[in-house]
């Protein structure tokens, strides 16, 4: 994991080759957690396991790019603070927390189970998006070689003054 | 499906866990334990899979075979490949077979603890157990969350339970992932700035020459 990337070619091509379908096969896990197995923290591990498949085989900066480190620090309470803000719009909206009915105000008995099923999809994209989040930080933070450290790109290496 | 066919399969299932379990303990290729843990995980899936435990099942694979596998591959990149062996003195051997005989003790008082309590729990799948006949949780997730007039609504009770009735509780899982990603954000990449702070300290009489 220290060295740059593996030297096969058929395990690069392979692995690059099968990130989209890692990461589409991770939103069907969560589009249907509520008819089958599956929902919000399988698939959030699952999408981030493409972005930890990149960085195995092409290298950690590679890998890193593609979920840049403000990109998924921003993710980690971003998902939080969705599942937490459906909770209290209907809250505001009259419900109890997390009552997701009462996200419809006024609504039919229909317009309450439409709803229903979006508040529980809503909360399930917010798990999706904090564990995929917080899944890709553990790993690039742990997996971090001694040569990426962490500045800026452009204060990365220290270049000498050429006029000096 | 034949019952005696069923009792092999877990039984074998459950022989190769404990092989793993060992396996991944005595080896002294830190690469080999770890490869050897995601295949216990991956055994335990196929495990909860028997048990009609789909959604644990798939957890276990993504989180226990996937991504703790990797994570660990993560640590071992960090700490080395094998095992270091620290040369041993008279006293560090005594202190050895100590630490070693009451870690003998402990596993067979737990283990014989738990067999012992495993005597008073229901057959697996026990229609007539107290966790699948409770009214007031069980029968009344099973039978009111599903369908058109259902409480919730999504065939997968598992889903109704998790995203619905305990919601509160999910919420607070998500908390703690959250949490644990912004201790190692907070705690690694800190370590790191300090150490080039340091290193920019040290060096900078000479960059400012």
């Amino acid at each position: 994991m220290m060295r740059p990337h593996t030297e096969s070619l058929v395990v690069r091509f392979i692995a690059r080759r099968s990130v989209p379908f890692i990461q589409l096969f991770a939103l069907y896990v969560v589009a249907h957690g509520e008819d089958g197995p599956g929902g919000g923290f399988q698939g959030g591990v699952i999408f981030a396991s493409a972005f930890i498949l990149l960085a195995l085989t092409e290298g950690w900066g590679r890998g890193r790019s593609r979920m840049p480190e403000p990109v998924s620090d921003a993710l980690m309470p971003a998902g939080a603070l969705l599942y937490a803000g459906i909770g209290l719009v209907a809250l505001l909206l009259g419900g109890g927390f997390l009552q997701y009915a009462s996200l419809a105000v006024g609504g039919d008995q229909h317009a309450q189970h439409l709803a229903h099923h979006f508040g529980l999809i809503g909360i399930e994209v917010g798990v999706t998006i904090t564990v995929a989040g917080s899944m890709v930080t553990l790993f690039f933070e742990m997996a971090r070689p001694k040569h990426f450290l962490n500045v800026p790109r452009r204060r990365r290496r220290h270049r000498p003054d050429p006029d000096a | 499906m034949d019952p005696l066919l069923v009792t092999i399969v877990n039984d074998l299932l459950l022989a190769i866990l404990v092989g793993l379990a060992i396996a991944s303990v005595r080896l002294p290729d830190l690469l080999g334990a770890v490869a050897t843990l995601g295949a216990y995980s991956l055994v335990m899936a196929i495990l909860w899979c028997r048990m009609n435990a789909v959604d644990v099942a798939f957890t276990e694979a993504a989180v226990g075979a996937g991504i703790s596998t990797v994570l660990l591959l993560a640590a071992i990149s960090r700490i080395g490949r094998h095992e270091r062996r620290t040369p041993r003195t008279v006293a560090s051997r005594g202190r050895s077979q100590l630490a070693r005989f009451g870690a003998i003790v402990v596993c067979v008082v737990t283990a014989g603890a738990l067999l012992y309590g495993t005597k008073d729990m229901p057959r697996v799948g026990d229609p007539s157990a107290p966790a699948t006949t409770h009214p007031g949780v069980a029968v009344h997730y099973l039978t009111k969350s599903a369908g058109p007039e259902g409480e919730v609504g999504p065939p997968n009770v598992v889903t109704s339970v998790l995203g619905d009735y305990r919601s509160y509780d999910t919420l607070g899982e998500t908390v703690v992932i959250f949490t644990a990603g912004l201790c190692v954000v907070l705690l690694l990449r800190q370590a790191q700035s300090v150490r080039r702070r340091r290193r920019a300290v040290e060096a900078g009489p000479e960059l400012q020459r």
